[in-house]
């Protein structure tokens, strides 16, 4: 299924304008992530389309052809998995799994098939009778998935599926549910406030601020082309290299950098893995903090940026906090964006 | 020496106070059984006057129990809405109307018999019909109802509960059936059992609202204390315990299992 948003807006009874008019399609069978801060909007974009919020006037919300913006919750048939889970306390993981089942009113040997055969693309066979009480918190996160999932949704919605669990469960389950998304082969959407989170799992992300889409493509477009200072700045961590350009030089505090092309107005950001220590290297800095991260260190250098840059370094040994570093960083690599496009 | 003294002492002021309450209960309920009261239990062990407080106050007993269980229904059907509503819309003015309902417990029964009498006592169909008795015992009961099932539901997060059984095509009827009832149930238990007790036990409002025709279980007791043999009054008491002491044991199980549901 096709899902298209035009013009969708959503202002609160306080008048909090959670999402300005936004455009938004997601193809058949896409895995799009709403990526963003805190406040930004995906939550309120995510139940506009579920249905659970009423979009301001003028909104319109397609499912392929059909107009849905005026139906309610219960006839839209979309799979929405909570932050929370919101799994039904008084039903067993099969309930639970078979509550939609039951409301679309399935004969029960094909209900029952169904459920099977979800409890087992989930690998929850085993707990299929299970209170829903006594399940860890990765399984919990399944079950709610499996029951968003059994009564074949048009869509599914699921909102940061990942930030009830423990950081060290997140990342296995996080490859776990971009596997089980895709053989699902359904159309759905997926909130998170963190970028690896939205990179891993999603095959388009749009990046949200302040109720708006700023930008939205692949990972790798949005990571190598970001058009802005939020988008750079959100996706990858780039810093910012805070200098006077002139030409193709940029004179920073810690030495001169050349430029790719002729830069006057625009603002220059690096990320972590193109600021490299080398003796050869055109800039110079003091070394603040040292972090090793098993397969490499995290350097921060300060005194080439009024802001303290980070370098990624592979070697075996680091240098010492308060040592002066070279540094050299490829133009190439260098990213430069519009100033003032955006504000934050 | 000083730990197991202190411990003696607890121990003692634990059994006198126990004593305390238990001596006269055992004694009433002993007077209830015994042939003759001033020669004591050497006279003999005898149901008469058992059999004979259920041929005076049988009526009574049944009207007791009768109330109770339609007290327990009203509650339940006002009860459960307004406790749901309460949850549903959390804020300053359903804080407000939880006290509201809240008010009865504070005003003495006396008073709010008083209020009734006042407002209903000239509708005579109304004033001599045990209904008027109910109206009395479901103001004083309702908050029970409302406040135990409110507790269970305020501990979950029903909002989002029903969220998601209505993105899984769940009608708001068959929300309420299907998520809000069963989730509420240790709360129901727990308000039932305590309405149908606190019913069953009620003198005050009842003894300004009862007609001599209309006589409870406590006002029955109060009755036979003043009008009949101790070894009767007795009698009565232990009665009132085989129907009250049960209900009161099971009001403690389903409070506590509504409590570690909330908590
Ligand atoms: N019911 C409401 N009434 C008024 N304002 C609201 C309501 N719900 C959300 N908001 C506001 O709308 C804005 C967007 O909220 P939303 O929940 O969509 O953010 P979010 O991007 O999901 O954030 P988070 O990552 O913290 O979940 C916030 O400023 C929030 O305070
Ligand atoms: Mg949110």
């Amino acid at each position: 299924m096709t899902l298209h948003l035009t013009n969708t807006a959503k202002t609160f009874s306080d008048g909090t304008r959670a999402l300005l008019p936004i455009e938004l399609t997601v193809k058949t069978g896409e895995i799009m992530s709403l990526l963003g801060p805190s406040g930004c909007g995906k939550t309120t974009l995510l139940r506009i389309i579920a249905g659970l919020e009423t979009p301001d006037t003028g909104s319109q919300i397609f499912f392929d052809d059909d107009d849905v913006t005026l139906q309610q919750v219960e006839d839209r048939k979309v799979g929405m998995v909570f932050q929370s889970y919101a799994l039904f306390p008084n039903m067993s993981v099969r309930g639970n799994i078979g509550y939609g089942l039951k409301m679309q009113k399935l004969a029960p040997d094909k209900a029952n098939a169904r459920i099977n055969e979800v409890l087992e693309m989930c690998q929850l066979e085993k707990l299929a009778l299970r209170s829903i009480k006594a399940l860890s918190g990765g399984q919990r996160q399944r079950v709610a998935l499996a029951r968003a999932i059994a009564p074949r949704p048009r869509i599914l919605l699921l909102d940061e599926p990942l930030s009830a669990l423990d950081a060290s469960l997140r990342e296995v389950l996080r490859d776990e549910l971009a596997v089980l998304l895709r053989k699902f082969n359904i159309t759905a959407i997926f909130v998170t406030h963190d970028q690896a989170e939205a990179m891993a799992i999603a095959d388009r992300v749009a990046v949200m601020d302040h109720g708006t889409i700023v930008q939205s493509g692949t990972p790798e477009e949005l990571y190598r082309n970001p058009q802005s200072m939020f988008v750079a700045k959100f996706v990858g961590s780039a810093m910012l290299l805070d200098g006077s350009c002139k030409g193709k030089k940029l004179t920073l505090a810690g030495g001169v950098q050349d430029l790719p092309k002729n830069t006057t107005d625009e603002l220059v950001f690096v990320r972590a893995e193109d600021v490299h220590i080398s003796k050869k290297g055109s800039l110079t800095g003091t070394v603040q903090t040292t972090t090793f991260l098993g397969t490499h260190y995290r350097i921060g250098i300060s005194g080439i940026a009024s802001g303290v840059l980070t370098s990624i370094l592979a070697g075996q040994t680091a240098p010492n906090i308060g040592d002066t570093v070279k540094v050299s960083i490829n133009p190439e690599a260098l990213l430069i964006l519009p100033n003032g496009a955006h504000k934050e | 020496m000083i730990k197991s003294k202190a411990k003696l002492l607890q121990l003692t002021v634990t059994l006198t106070a126990c004593a305390f309450l238990f001596i006269p209960t055992v004694m009433s309920v002993m007077a209830g059984v015994t042939a003759n009261y001033f020669k004591g239990i050497s006279s003999g062990v005898t149901l008469k006057w058992v059999f004979q407080v259920w041929e005076l106050y049988a009526d009574s007993i049944f009207l007791s129990l009768w109330l109770a269980l339609a007290c327990l229904v009203v509650t339940f059907i006002i009860g459960l809405p307004a406790a749901y509503g309460l949850a549903r819309h959390p804020g300053w003015f359903s804080r407000v109307l939880e006290e509201f309902i809240s008010l009865p417990l504070a005003v003495p029964g006396l008073a709010l018999a008083l209020a009734l009498l006042q407002l209903y006592g000239t509708m005579k169909g109304f004033r001599t019909s045990w209904t008027f008795i109910l109206v009395g015992h479901v103001l004083y009961t309702l908050p029970f109802m409302v406040r135990s099932i409110l507790a269970v539901l305020a501990a979950m997060d029903l909002k989002t509960l029903e969220e998601a059984a209505a993105s899984l095509g769940a009608s708001p009827p068959r929300r309420f059936l299907n998520i809000v009832v069963p989730n509420a149930m240790p709360g129901i238990l727990a308000g039932a059992l305590t309405v149908v007790t606190l019913s069953i036990g009620e003198f005050n409002l009842t003894w300004m609202l009862h007609t001599p025709y209309l006589k409870t279980l406590p006002v029955g007791l109060a009755d036979s204390y003043a009008s009949m043999r101790l070894e009767i009054a007795s009698a009565y008491t232990l009665i009132f315990f085989i129907m009250i002491v049960p209900l009161l044991m099971a009001m403690q199980w389903a409070s506590s299992r509504a409590q570690r549901i909330a908590n």
